[in-house]
This record gives C-alpha cells, sequence and structure tokens, in this order.
C-alpha cells in the first residue's frame, strides 16, 4: 500500500513537471500540444475504495496544470470529469466481465488499451477546448483542436505505457 | 431527514465530483471576465522557480539571437543619441519632468504562450522590483502586454493575444484612435476596431500606441497594417495589423512606469462621481 502511494506522489509530480517544462512548449504545426499529465488517471489503482481520493487527486493535478500554464480552471474541470467517468469508460472498453480490482494498464491487450486512451483522452480535450475557447461561434475550431490534440497525446500515451511497462517486466 | 442523510451517502462520489468540478468552473469564468485579479495564476514561487530553471538552460540556445536583438537596439539608440544633439541646439529645452514621467524596468519572460485564446506570459521580476498590476511591457520592437498578476518575485503578463486584451492604439501620424483586440486565430495578426471611416488608411501603414491611457507612452511601435474591412455597422474599420514583434521568441522585456498614474486616475475617478 505504501509502495503505491509513493509511486503514485512521484508519478503525479514527474507528470506535472514534465507537462509544464516540455509539453506546455512542443506547440506542434503552430498550436498543438499534448496532455500526458492524462497518464496520472490512466494509471491511478482501479479500487472502489479510493474513489473520492482519487476524483481529488486528478482535480489536484488539473490544478497544478491550471497554475502553471495560466488557464483558469480549465485543465481542473476536464480532468475531474474524466476521474469521475473513468469506470464508465473501462466498462465500454474492457467488457463487464473484468476483475477491475487487480485490472493493470500494461497487462491488457493493444485494442482495449487503445479504446479506453481514446475515449478518456477525447472526453478530456473536448471539456477542455470547449470551456477554453467558450464560444458557440468556433465549435469548428474546438473540434479541430479536440481531434488533432487527442490524436498527439494518445500516440505519445501509448508509447509511454509500452515503454514503462517492458521496464517493469 | 433520515432519507436526506442516506441519500447523501449513497451518492458521495457523485456529489463530491460536482462539488469539484463546480469549484474548476467557478475559477474557469472568474478568468473570462476582463480584467479581474486571478485567484489561480502562475505569479508564485513554485511555478516561478521551475520556470526560471529551466528558462535559464533554455536561455543558452538562444544567446546569438539575444545579442543581435541587443545590438540592434543599441544601433537604434545611438542614432536617436547623435540626431538628438545636434536638433537639440536650436529646439527649446523640455522641461525634466517629463522625461521623468515614465520607469523603466527590465524583465525577463520565464514562461511564454501564445498558443491558447487567452494567453499570459511569466516575467522574472515582482513587488520586490516595484512591478505593480497595470504597468505596460515592451521590447525593442513593440508591445507586448499588461502587467496582470504580481507576486514578490514574479509577475504575469497578460499578452496581447489575449481576447481580453483592450489597448488603444492609433494610427502614426493621424488622430485617429482605436482600440487594439486579438480575436485569437494568428499569433501575427492583432485587430484594431473603431477607426473611424472617414480615416485616410492605407495597407502597410504604423500602428502604434495611442497614449490616451495611462499604460504606455504615446508612440510605441505595435505594427503594420495588413487588410482592413468595415465592421457590421459600416461605420468603422476593421484593420488587420501585422505585429512587429514575434511573440513566439520573446525575451528580455522593458516594463513602463508612469509615475502619474495615481493622480491621473484620482482626477478621473473625481470626475466621475
Amino acid at each position: 500500500m505504501n509502495n503505491t502511494i509513493v509511486s503514485n506522489i512521484t508519478r503525479f509530480i514527474i507528470l506535472v513537471l514534465l507537462q509544464v517544462t516540455l509539453f506546455n512548449h512542443i506547440d506542434f504545426l503552430g498550436y498543438l500540444n499534448p496532455y500526458i499529465y492524462i497518464l496520472f488517471i490512466v494509471y491511478f489503482p482501479f479500487d472502489k475504495e479510493t474513489r473520492i481520493p482519487f476524483l481529488f487527486f486528478s482535480f489536484l493535478i488539473g490544478l497544478s496544470i491550471d497554475i502553471f500554464s495560466d488557464s483558469g480552471g480549465v485543465h481542473s474541470a476536464a480532468s475531474v470529469a474524466i476521474a469521475y467517468l473513468r469506470p464508465v469508460i473501462m466498462r465500454w472498453a474492457f467488457g463487464l466481465s473484468y476483475d477491475y480490482q487487480t485490472l493493470k494498464i500494461s497487462k491488457t491487450t493493444f485494442g482495449q488499451r487503445f479504446n479506453f486512451l481514446s475515449l478518456l483522452i477525447l472526453t478530456h480535450h473536448l471539456i477542455l477546448f470547449t470551456l477554453e475557447i467558450f464560444s458557440f461561434a468556433q465549435v469548428v475550431n474546438i473540434l479541430k483542436k479536440t481531434i488533432f490534440s487527442a490524436i498527439f497525446t494518445l500516440i505519445l500515451c501509448l508509447i509511454f505505457i509500452s515503454l514503462f511497462s517492458r521496464k517493469r517486466s | 431527514m433520515q432519507q436526506i442523510i442516506n441519500f447523501l451517502i449513497r451518492n458521495k462520489t457523485f456529489i463530491i465530483f460536482l462539488v469539484l468540478f463546480s469549484i474548476a468552473l467557478g475559477i474557469t469564468f472568474q478568468s473570462h471576465n476582463y480584467h479581474n485579479t486571478k485567484l489561480i495564476n502562475s505569479a508564485n514561487w513554485v511555478s516561478g522557480g521551475v520556470y526560471s530553471t529551466t528558462d535559464n538552460v533554455s536561455d543558452y540556445f538562444h544567446l546569438k539571437e539575444y545579442n543581435e536583438q541587443l545590438l540592434e537596439e543599441n544601433k537604434q539608440l545611438r542614432k536617436l543619441l547623435f540626431n538628438r544633439e545636434i536638433e537639440n541646439t536650436d529646439s527649446l529645452t523640455i522641461a525634466d519632468s517629463v522625461f521623468n514621467q515614465y520607469r523603466i524596468y527590465t524583465g525577463r519572460v520565464i514562461k511564454n504562450s501564445y498558443t491558447t485564446e487567452r494567453n499570459y506570459l511569466l516575467i522574472d521580476k515582482g513587488t520586490s522590483d516595484s512591478i505593480r498590476q497595470d504597468m505596460g511591457v515592451i521590447t525593442s520592437q513593440g508591445i507586448v502586454g499588461i502587467i496582470e498578476n504580481t507576486s514578490s518575485g514574479y509577475a504575469t503578463v497578460q499578452s496581447v493575444l489575449n481576447t481580453l486584451s483592450e489597448i488603444n492604439a492609433a494610427v502614426k501620424n493621424t488622430n485617429n484612435f482605436g482600440s487594439l483586440q486579438w480575436d485569437g486565430k494568428n499569433i501575427d495578426v492583432v485587430q484594431l476596431v473603431d477607426i473611424l471611416r472617414a480615416a485616410p488608411i492605407k495597407a502597410g501603414d504604423t500602428i502604434i500606441t495611442g497614449g490616451m491611457s495611462s499604460i504606455f507612452p504615446k508612440g510605441i511601435p505595435i505594427g503594420t497594417i495588413k487588410d482592413f474591412n468595415l465592421d457590421i455597422s459600416e461605420n468603422y474599420y476593421k484593420i488587420n495589423v501585422q505585429l512587429f514583434n514575434d511573440m513566439s521568441t520573446l525575451d528580455q522585456v522593458y516594463i513602463i512606469e508612469n509615475t502619474d498614474k495615481q493622480e491621473i486616475e484620482e482626477l478621473e475617478e473625481s470626475l466621475n462621481e
């Protein structure tokens, strides 16, 4: 249990630092940035008992990103939303029969992981850019940013997950 | 009563989610309002410290560019200096108080941002270096923005690339004033609105600060007219202005303090009463 707490706190700090110092400044094609801090929400233990701390920590990681990037509360809102929706998205991606208590994201098949991550990332980015731009006149712009950034984030997340799972085995 | 408590306990996850989500929405909408001190901002020692550390490293990769910029600026200043001496012999002596109206501080941008709708920069000077809210920020090439939040060692700057930004601007050599805004589309192009239809403008004209507010002195370069068209009411022009500054590579900036600002504001307030 202690080990889980330490590894989650380390992951929290490393992901926030990586996000604000490196991935917020990629500006691919002028405006695309991946939001890899989502991996914290992906990796957080799948335990029914810890759902409330999970919501708090997701809010906290979003808030940290918001403080660093002066973006109001858009990252906090998007992170809390996907943290709350994670069980629902898991049921869609992995099926009902899964034993969630022992589920490890690195042990799932590529197809399941792909579905899970893309649903999570699309929801997150949609909320993020809707709140950030916040104008009905710019729906096309919101969707464009959501889809292209989501592809970018998804690719990086898949790379990260395969890198770190290989190290452990 | 029992039922209400039971309901709360059963749905505690959902309620906590709602609370956190509304807090986040509250912070977001608060930051969408023009000219509110932001609750959440990067002018604090944690984020300031992280950004100044990373900036120290990344600065080394741009030393050559910065040198060239400084050289160019020195050239301009020297030109002014040499020409002034000659002109001064037969012009009126200007009272010292005019020169002392504006104080200049220097600073470095340690976090740049230009990809979102509401961009804020972070500079490495704060209240302990006498930086206050609503001071103007410029570079040798043109304007950058206005100081928004300050901590003791850091300050956030509302960039001109911010949909909330509104800066008084004018067409050079005319008295046509308008307000400078940004539509959030192109990081090189800002919009100047409320210029009367009768104004004689053409593409390539220079846009400068208007000096109608107490933030920027008159005459700081902003950019050139790229193209223009009439707005919906057909009485005013909406002008696209190509910025002189490359907002993606900012580093050394100057912060302008107007020492008469308080006096001007007090006077304006007494008029409103």
